[in-house]
């Protein structure tokens, strides 16, 4: 399952400086920024739960973010891709900018900014949320053909390349309720890559599996990352993150405390707060 | 004694022998008790039916002959009820999935529209409905069958009550399905017309069967204005003969069959529909 990490060797020359102070140096194989959010603020109600957040996500990177329920890591998540209107802000996926609007989100031209903000940008959930009425085929081609407008034939093609690419060809034509879990997060997976999007949010992805079966979701996600996929994983599987992840971002109270490379965050990490929420951790 | 089905090598060669005709004796006591348990509720339905059944044909002076001369007369009544329950079923379901839409609606003049029209069906009873619909239309030059007419007070009046189900049966889709559909760039109309309406339809398919074992049954309300349906003939040839208590059990008792036809007709599809669970 555990393909080697890229080459640290790899891990010089292009550095970055990001408005939170961010400054590395980059491995090689990244390209240049696809996702870029910018003081990100959100509120529910009285509660401030993003306090500002500044990421620049770079083509071909792993990026997870890391921190304790309740850091704010999976509304920012939602926020990129605008499931949750920021309270303020800007997100950029792939050249499309757009700001927070909360005042006018269910304005037409908001909601269609928005849609275009999607396309680019898949998202895994925790629940999977596979169509429960579909086929896992039928789960993959339905928006590659009503939203690309593809053709049946087209869109089944790339389906069953990407079904081939999760290892669950074998049940293109299953229903949902038959898959185990696991099967299940990487059908959602194969519907997501189906769409061919710039990056891939994932939102918890193994949280709700059962032990026995994270492995292969992991393992899937893990292929992704070495070759190539953009991805910003929210997660608490510590150790696929030092396995996958380009960088490592940890939050807390709604920002980022620290972030940069997995081996530099997880095992030296700078600030006391990622100390204290490591330790935690690994207890118990 | 040992444990039926016990391990063999457990319990040595002889103790391991009887268990074989053991548990073939409790499948036989259990199917006994079942059948015994079928039959005992047949008999006493039969008994009361019967005993019913007697009463009635002795005080209402039932004479053979009307049954055999009127019954197929007032059953022919049956292919008009089914017709219209059936029709009105698919205008009230259509009815209901656009005032369900409404109700959901965040624009506060189809939100108040859709708001009204169930309150003012639920409001008023489903006779002054009818005969409101008989009566008032073709004075707005309307002029219209009694079927047909009956067929919308009734849709009308369904579609009210099943705008409620359908709503709690739209709002019953899981929110990640939205979302989900949401993320893969579906726009609004989409995730409604092939994600959540779908889901939605599965989960209301029971109600919509009650809906329907009633709608059979209220049809009989539409004899009020004509429609020659089970009660309407039972009525006539019963008044016009003095043999209105045999009449109208005859319309009463197709109306149960229809019932009982229709609720075995339910509980397969049910069952087919939770066997795929999909």
């Amino acid at each position: 399952m555990t393909t080697s990490r890229r080459d640290s060797s790899e891990l010089e020359g292009l550095s970055a400086s990001t408005a939170s102070g961010y400054e590395q140096t980059l491995p090689t194989h990244v390209g240049d920024v696809i996702v870029r959010t910018e003081g990100i603020h959100k509120y529910f109600g009285e509660n401030h739960v993003l306090r500002g957040i500044d990421l620049e996500v770079r083509q071909r990177e792993a990026v997870m973010i890391i921190g304790r329920s309740g850091s704010g890591k999976t509304t920012l998540l939602r926020c990129i891709n605008f499931l949750e209107e920021p309270s303020a802000g800007w997100v950029e996926v792939d050249g499309l900018r757009l700001k927070a609007d909360p005042l006018r989100a269910r304005s037409r031209g908001h909601q269609e900014q928005i849609r275009q903000m999607r396309l680019r940008a898949g998202m895994l959930f925790q629940e999977f949320n596979l169509f429960p009425h579909m086929s896992v085929l039928e789960n993959c081609i339905e928006a590659p053909q009503r939203v690309l407008r593809q053709s049946r034939q087209h869109a089944t093609t790339r389906a069953e390349y990407y079904l081939e690419v999760v290892g669950l060809i074998d049940k293109r034509d299953e229903y949902p309720a038959r898959l185990s879990g696991g099967q299940k997060q990487r059908a959602a997976i194969a519907r997501a890559l189906c769409m061919e999007p710039k990056v891939l949010l994932f939102d918890e992805p193994t949280s709700a599996l059962d032990p026995e079966l994270i492995g292969e979701v992991l393992g899937v996600m893990e292929d992704l990352a070495h070759s190539g996929t953009t991805m910003i994983v929210v997660t608490h599987e510590m150790h696929f993150a030092q396995e996958a992840a380009d960088r490592v971002v940890f939050m807390e109270n709604g920002l980022i405390v620290e972030q940069g490379p997995p081996e530099q965050v997880l095992n030296d990490p700078r600030h006391e707060e990622t100390t204290h929420f490591l330790r935690r951790f690994l207890d118990r | 004694m040992t444990h039926p089905g016990g391990d063999a090598h457990a319990h040595g060669a002889l103790s391991a022998e009887p268990a074989a005709p053991i548990i073939a004796e409790i499948a036989n006591a259990q199917q006994t008790e079942r059948w015994r348990r079928r039959l005992i509720f047949i008999g006493v339905w039969v008994v009361l039916v019967g005993g019913l059944g007697l009463f009635l044909w002795n005080a209402g002076r039932v004479e053979w002959e009307f049954i055999t001369r009127s019954g197929p007369y007032i059953l022919q009544g049956a292919g008009i009820t089914v017709l219209v329950s059936v029709l009105s079923i698919l205008l009230a379901t259509t009815l209901a999935v656009i005032g369900a839409l409404g109700r959901l609606s965040t624009n506060p003049v189809i939100y108040a529209i859709a708001s009204l029209y169930v309150s003012i069906v639920r409001g008023t009873p489903l006779l002054v409905q009818i005969f409101f619909a008989y009566y008032a239309l073709p004075q707005a030059g309307i002029v219209l069958d009694p079927i047909p007419t009956g067929i919308l007070a009734l849709g009308f009046n369904y579609g009210a009550y099943m705008t409620e189900i359908f709503r709690a049966g739209l709002q019953a889709v899981a929110g990640g399905q939205r979302e989900a559909a949401q993320a893969l760039g579906m726009r609004e109309a989409h995730i409604f017309r092939r994600i959540v309406l779908p889901q939605a339809i599965r989960i209301v398919t029971p109600a919509i069967g009650n809906e329907f074992i009633a709608m059979i049954k209220d049809s009989s309300l539409v004899s009020i204005i004509t429609v020659q349906e089970l009660l309407w003939r039972a009525q006539r040839v019963g008044r016009s003969e003095f043999q209105t208590i045999p009449a109208i059990l005859i319309a009463a008792l197709a109306y149960w069959v229809l019932t009982i036809l229709f609720s075995i007709f339910q509980e397969r599809l049910e069952r087919r529909m939770a066997r795929g669970d999909r």
